[in-house]
């Protein structure tokens, strides 16, 4: 869609101030131009990302503490709109809905005919999109529209899509972007990035464009110009939140490590431990499985098709005739990590792992894929239960 | 509908069901017809995602003959309740289909080289098609040797074409079963035990592969053991398979999706997770 260009490229990269209540202004225009606004609100003890109308919505003076299995909303002694990481909700939820109907079909004298689903009606701006979520987007851009099959849907709500991202002034106890070179700073795939500067009396954003769409926004904001102890106290936010990691990750030689060792004596013992809840995947902001049910009506005239978000570690995902797959725990936590880790790198050129630590949060028994991963690497040649391949059959 | 723009690959087209021939007790063959359009081109070892009405969609195999662009053949077990309803089809039966979709036996690289094909139980279908291709093009081929295994006489797939088959002077086959009954006169025994009874070359075959996951295991271990590189060696995978296009992850074998870079996989590129417990 056709960006209004007036001045074309005046503020791409430059840095100016919005001063905290002219975020409203941003809201507003987004709005105007017709875009259905997505923000963080603090909801139910959790920051969620829902509908955003007015700044008060934005959850003012909260951040979150958080740990394996453990998160919780706490009171900052500011009242910093974006003073927290990341939450339950991903904006995969938006650009890949948790369900979606892909099509109608109705019978007819000679069969039936099929109706697509009509492409989506409004088009979302996100506001607060982290580091580590805008890598989490680009990859699921690979797998929805980087193969010959591109994902109709996906490609419609994401090429709508306005970013804004928010470089982080806080590290979350599970956080390992840094690990996984994914953040805290917003360095590409934004339209706007912005960095709270609040301390004293100021509360400012110090706003980027990454896109002429975002430089046209801007344009039109009361933003006023910065200064160089502004770019300084926006560069001094990004590297305290990035010394402040709650966990890391060596990914050195990562992919071999995992793929090499599907015996490793560590995955039966995470498997004593892991519920094979799904919590990990339905959280991770890259995992993109589905599965989809067919359904009719009554009378049988009228059929759907819905699709669903799945996950790896349930008994049906792997089913085929005469059982499943990967009928023990140990081998669905193990494709998950692996294909995260390992394979993800061979399907689609980049780790399926941002840092996020939504997994080891939000885990009910605070599994950690940083602590499995070291334990792997630690002892790689430790021996698992022996492989019988040449005698009966299974 | 314009049958010259391809359709959007995750909605189902409707197909008319022309014939049903029933293989066995549980086994029917169906021609498929478009209702609108053409059939397009497929390669052997390629497969559709058929759809019954309202019920489900399921992954099939083409078994029919490359050569022939009238019609889609498929043959398919029902062993539950989507594959039950495409089986239960009759003439004049719409189903819905996407496809085809997935990889291919490798039939052209295999010229110039002994070929055997080996498939146990429903796996002769997804095979056929390479046989049809292979026997059209035989004088491109050096020997070849199709060893076909069910669990009994009764379970055999395509009686008529296995007969006259085995009376071609340009090809040798081999049929065994694991249990016989009073009929049957042939061998008895798993289809890796097929392998030294047919002559080939093994520094110059191409051996193609299909049936079961414990079959292919046995018969790729046969095969090494008479001297077939890992590399000539090709075998097709079955996953579950939602969308066919790549998108659901449902098939995924270690870093292949079996169904785009499958289902036909070439065996030295997936012998060590074929050989771990539940890749
Ligand atoms: C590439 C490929 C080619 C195939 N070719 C043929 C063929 O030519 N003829 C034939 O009869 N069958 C073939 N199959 C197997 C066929 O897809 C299954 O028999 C069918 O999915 C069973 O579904 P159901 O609902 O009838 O049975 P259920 O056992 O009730 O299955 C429930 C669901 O599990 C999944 N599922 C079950 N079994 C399989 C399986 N073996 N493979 C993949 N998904 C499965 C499906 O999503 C299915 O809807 C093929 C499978 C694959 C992957
Ligand atoms: S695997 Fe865990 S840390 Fe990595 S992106 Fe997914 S949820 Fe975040
Ligand atoms: S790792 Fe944790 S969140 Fe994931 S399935 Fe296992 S118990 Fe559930
Ligand atoms: S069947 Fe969906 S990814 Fe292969």
């Amino acid at each position: 869609m056709p960006e209004p260009r007036t001045q074309p490229s005046v503020l791409l990269g430059a840095r100016v101030l919005l001063p905290r209540p002219a975020l409203q202004d941003l809201i507003d225009a987004l709005a105007a131009c017709g875009f259905e606004v997505i923000g963080p609100r603090a909801r139910d003890g959790a920051i969620v990302y829902d509908r955003l109308r007015r700044i008060e919505e934005l959850p003012a003076g909260w951040t979150d503490r958080q740990d394996g299995g453990t998160y919780g909303l706490e009171r900052r002694s500011d009242a910093a709109l974006f003073g927290y990481a990341v939450g339950p909700h991903s904006w995969k939820q938006f650009l890949h809905p948790p369900q979606e109907r892909l099509w109608r079909a109705r019978r007819r004298e000679d069969g039936f005919a099929i109706e697509p689903e009509p492409a989506p009606p409004s088009r979302l701006a996100f506001i607060g999109v982290r580091a580590c979520e805008l890598h989490a987007i680009a990859i699921q851009d690979r797998v929805f529209m980087g193969g010959a099959h591109k994902d109709t849907g996906y490609e419609a709500r994401r090429r709508g899509a306005f970013v804004v991202a928010v470089n982080c002034g806080t590290a979350g106890g599970t956080c390992f972007c840094a690990s996984m070179e994914t953040g805290p700073r917003a360095e590409a795939g934004f339209d706007l990035a912005l960095t709270e500067l609040i301390g004293g009396t100021r509360h400012d954003f110090l706003m980027e464009a990454g896109s002429e769409a975002g430089a046209a926004l801007l344009a039109g904001l009361p933003t006023r110009p910065a200064g160089a102890a502004d770019i300084a106290a926006a560069e001094a936010v990004v590297a305290r939140t990035a010394a402040s990691m709650g966990r890391t990750m060596d990914t050195v030689g990562l992919k071999s490590l995992l793929q090499d060792h599907p015996e490793h004596p560590r995955w039966d013992e995470v498997a004593s431990r892991c519920l094979a809840c799904a919590n990990c995947t339905m959280v991770c902001p890259t995992c993109f499985c589905t599965t989809v049910t067919d359904h009719t009506d009554l009378a049988g005239q009228e059929a759907e098709r819905v699709r669903h978000w799945d996950s790896c570690f349930t008994a049906d995902f792997s089913y085929i005739h005469g059982g499943s797959v990967r009928s023990s725990t140990k081998s669905r936590y193990r494709q998950w990590m692996t294909h995260k880790l390992a394979h993800w790198i061979d399907q689609f050129g980049t780790s399926g792992c941002v840092g996020c630590g939504r997994c080891i949060t939000w885990c009910p028994v605070g599994i950690d894929i940083t602590a499995e991963a070291a334990a792997i690497r630690a002892d790689p040649a430790a021996h698992g239960t022996k492989r019988g391949t040449s005698h009966g059959n299974p | 509908m314009n049958a010259s723009v391809a359709p959007d690959p995750m909605l189902p087209q409707p197909w008319r069901v022309q014939a049903v021939r029933r293989e066995t007790a549980d086994v029917v063959s169906l021609d498929l017809v478009p209702l609108a359009g053409a059939p397009m081109p497929f390669k052997p070892g390629q497969f559709n995602m058929l759809y019954a009405f309202g019920i489900g969609e399921v992954p099939v195999s083409l078994s029919g003959d490359p050569a022939d662009a009238s019609r889609f053949v498929h043959t398919v077990r029902a062993v539950g309740a989507v594959s039950g309803a495409i089986a239960a089809a009759t003439p004049g039966t719409v189903l819905g289909l996407r496809g085809p979709f997935g990889s291919a036996w490798p039939v052209a690289a295999a010229a110039g080289h002994d070929i055997l094909i080996i498939a146990g139980g429903l796996g002769l279908a997804p095979l056929r098609p390479a046989i049809y291709h292979v026997l059209a093009n035989s004088e491109r081929f050096g020997r070849i040797a199709v060893l076909y295994g069910s669990r009994g006489p009764a379970e055999l797939l395509f009686h008529d074409e296995l007969a006259r088959w085995r009376g071609r002077l340009d090809m040798e086959v081999e049929i065994t079963v694991d249990h016989a009954d009073p009929s049957w006169h042939g061998r008895v025994g798993v289809v890796p035990g097929l392998i030294d009874k047919v002559a080939f070359d093994p520094k110059n075959t191409v051996a193609l592969v299909c049936g079961p996951e414990v079959m292919i295991r046995f018969t790729v271990a046969g095969l090494r053991a008479a001297g077939v590189a890992d590399d000539h060696v090709h075998v097709s995978m079955e996953r579950n398979m939602k969308c066919a296009v790549g998108l659901c992850g449902h098939c995924q074998f270690g870093p292949d999706f079996v169904c785009k870079d499958g289902a036909v996989l070439a065996y030295d590129r997936i012998a060590a997770r074929l050989a771990a417990r539940e890749i």
